[in-house]
């Protein structure tokens, strides 16, 4: 069975959650891969969602939100933009692949931007082959 | 207690500094109570004791035994069951037995780089030396035995069944004094829970005055003068209190040191360094991309730093890098 990469995408609501709908509404065509989850802001996505979700078998973990300037609740994604390099170098130490994890902004209007977005991360995790970090975990626990 | 039987108890020591071991010893006159109150049946630091004594015990024969360190061998391991069959409580004492602590960096690396590092490529090694360590050697017809040292360190709740968790590096001594009396008196709270500590998080008990925080450089200590009365974060020096769980006394704050976070996460939060890693994000004054990659370089471990105890409990656990 060929390898399929399974992607958490955490969206903000009032932009790039939008944006995905509107792909779907134009009937734009992405990979399956990702498995969105709608969250009211970037700002909501706690770091540790990411990891917690690298660690249950994720793939690759994506977020997206308004573009700068543009949020919903006027500051939040700089906050998200502001955690999110922060994150990368804490990846970095755990050895996490850089391309397992991106950030990056799609507005409401963006529907092909998303589709491209996904379609890119998608054929880069699958480059990367699958995640070991779930299977190390459990590893750990049976060999010393 | 003339008509009760003593309380039996066990101190041991895993992969550790021995600090927990002296901050028993801190509760001073206190540990003379105890010793009047309780057979102290095996406690390696200060008494003289053989596996094999621990091993002679009967199942459950230990009321108490306060585990510190963590499992980072064969040895640790094989002592920490042989201590769970034996004690009716077994307590996960200290910050490395409760998350992994300060041996728990060496998740970050590999056994193989840390071997190499120690054996071989060392700067004070002599060239040419090859003595690296086997768990067997064969000498004169006998075999010779060392621990296995494993591929990661482990909290010891990864290895045995803990009944209670005791945090701090080392736990504060008048918390060391509560648990016991808790023990002693039968008063402790449900299973499973973290006892000597606080409910609240270190910035909640921290007395600093704590203002609107905003920082466009992040400094080590000694790099400013420190207002004594301001929040440390608010002067750009990393504190991990808000991430934190308070029980120590906010003894790093009050000393002017940002707190380490050795009393592990506040209640309610899953991964104490992600948490750390939002709040500093929150307080980098900045909405420029460069400049914000600017001011987190002033972070070369960070890392490090939000997990100086915890990284065998923190949700990644280890390095994995292939």
């Amino acid at each position: 069975m060929s390898y399929e990469p399974k992607i958490v995408g955490f969206l903000c609501n009032w932009c790039s959650y939008t944006g995905a709908d509107l792909a779907g509404t134009s009937r734009i065509q992405y990979p399956p891969n990702i498995r969105i989850i709608r969250v009211m802001c970037s700002a909501r996505i706690d770091p540790t969602f990411v990891v917690d979700a690298l660690a249950k078998g994720a793939d690759g973990v994506l977020i997206c939100g308004c573009h700068p300037g543009d949020c919903h609740y006027s500051e939040g994604n700089y906050k998200a933009m502001r955690r999110f390099p922060l994150l990368k170098k804490l990846l970095q130490s755990y050895g996490v692949e850089d391309d397992r994890v991106r950030q990056t902004w799609v507005s409401a209007s963006e529907g092909q931007r998303f589709a491209d977005v996904v379609t890119d991360m998608t054929e880069r995790v699958r480059a990367l082959g699958p995640s070991r970090i779930h299977a190390a975990l459990l590893a750990d626990q049976r060999e010393r | 207690m003339t008509d009760k039987k003593k309380l039996q108890i066990a101190l041991y020591w895993g992969a550790a500094c021995g600090g927990c071991d002296v901050a028993v010893l801190d509760t001073n006159e206190f540990i003379l109570d105890v010793a009047a109150a309780a057979d102290i049946r095996f406690w390696p630091i200060a008494t003289d004791g053989k596996y094999m004594d621990l091993e002679a015990l009967a199942d459950g024969e230990l009321d108490l035994t306060l585990f510190n360190g963590a499992v980072r061998n064969s040895e640790n391991e094989h002592v920490a069951k042989l201590l769970r069959q034996k004690s009716g409580m077994l307590v996960a004492f200290g910050a490395c037995a409760c998350m992994g602590g300060v041996p728990g960096l060496a998740n970050l690396t590999s056994r193989d780089e840390i071997l190499t590092t120690a054996y071989l490529n060392n700067a004070s090694i002599e060239p040419g030396n090859r003595t690296v360590p086997y768990v067997e050697t064969d000498l004169d017809g006998m075999k010779l035995e060392i621990p296995a040292l494993y591929k990661r360190v482990y909290k010891l709740a990864d290895i045995v069944d803990v009944d209670y968790f005791v945090p701090g590096c080392p736990p504060a001594p008048d918390q060391i004094k509560n648990v016991i009396l808790a023990v002693v008196k039968g008063e402790l709270p449900a299973r499973k829970s973290v006892v000597g500590a606080s409910d609240r998080a270190l910035c909640d008990d921290c007395k600093r005055s704590k203002t609107e925080k905003k920082t466009r450089r992040f400094v080590r200590p000694f790099e400013i003068i420190q207002d004594p009365e301001k929040c440390l974060m608010e002067q750009g020096i990393l504190c991990m209190g808000s991430a934190t769980r308070s029980g120590c006394g906010v003894r790093c704050p009050n000393s002017n040191q940002g707190c380490r976070g050795c009393y592990g996460p506040a209640p309610g939060v899953a991964d104490q360094g992600t948490k750390f890693l939002s709040a500093i994000a929150s307080i980098i004054d900045s909405k420029d991309p460069a400049e914000i990659d600017e001011i987190i370089s002033r972070l070369p471990d960070f890392a490090g730093y939000a997990y100086r105890f915890g990284m065998p409990a923190s949700t990644l656990q280890r390095s994995h890098r292939s």
